[in-house]
């Protein structure tokens, strides 16, 4: 997770038997307006979250490289003053492309903030 | 020269005193404005980069900078500052920002009922007719546009 756009949303990484966890912490970097989270910064947490989980499915294959086609997403609750998390599920991984989800919460995974449906072509 | 219609809703003036937030982190900053539509320049900045072979920025910064710019062009619609959240956000990307190059998002609002705008926009990277990322989607205001 050296990736200088994970640094600047200030990410960690909890590992995860399917996916891992990415865990970004609330601050000015990432306000949107007073008090809340940006969009910009959910959605970009979101697609961190699918590729660490798509990485992850695609770990023992060495050299794949993953591009993104197009993003979804649905804001459903405001992003308030406390630690945010996503996790990305791979839904259907193929020979070219992959379907992958992810959510994004603060206090309860089934009180999602954000969800994200993404599609991502995979160059082998 | 005819006079231009007077407005209440300055962009340029919200961009100028901006508070310290996402925005201002990722380093997007006013470019140009219409009646029902805003650009947004996000130059490049090394601490975007999200594929450290290339140097192509990460796709978040560009999300970021699309919803930033069609929710400025609803306010530009309504000629108001209104409170409203992004709804849902659909982005296509269709080939990478090229390294070094100023990534211009165009947000334009084109339907705005009484909860819901309607938006959709571009992003380019010099030559607007040669578009990186296609984006569409809806803000709703938290206490009604109207």
């Amino acid at each position: 997770m050296s990736l200088p756009y994970s640094e600047l949303l200030g990410l960690t990484e909890e590992p995860g038997e399917s996916a891992p966890t990415l865990v970004m912490a609330f601050g000015t970097h990432v306000l949107g307006r007073p008090g809340f989270l940006h969009g910009g910064a959910i959605g970009g947490l979101l697609e961190m979250a699918a590729v660490a989980a798509l990485q992850q499915v695609l770990a023992g294959e060495g050299a794949a490289r993953i591009k993104p086609i197009n993003l979804t997403v649905d804001y459903m609750r405001g992003g308030r003053d406390k630690p945010t998390r996503a996790r990305g599920m791979v839904t259907r991984l193929g020979n070219r492309v992959a379907n992958v989800e992810a959510i994004a919460w603060q206090d309860d995974p089934d009180r999602p903030i954000a969800a994200a449906r993404m599609n991502y072509l995979i160059a082998r | 020269m005819t006079d231009a219609p007077i407005r209440t809703f300055d962009p340029v003036a919200l961009f100028a005193h901006r508070f310290h937030g996402h925005g201002d982190t990722l380093g997007i900053v006013y470019h140009a404005h219409g009646p029902d539509w805003a650009e947004l320049a996000l130059p490049y900045d090394a601490r975007l980069i999200g594929d450290q072979a290339s140097g192509v920025i990460a796709s978040g910064p560009i999300l970021a900078l699309m919803d930033m710019a069609t929710s400025v062009g609803v306010w530009l619609k309504l000629d108001a500052f209104k409170a409203h959240a992004t709804f849902d956000l659909r982005v296509d990307y269709l080939r990478p920002a090229r390294p070094g190059r100023t990534v211009i998002g165009r947000g334009e609002c084109y339907r705005i009922t009484r909860s819901i705008a309607f938006v959709r926009g571009q992003a380019h990277d010099g030559d607007p007719a040669d578009p990186l990322a296609n984006v569409a989607g809806t803000f709703m205001a938290t206490e009604g546009y109207w």
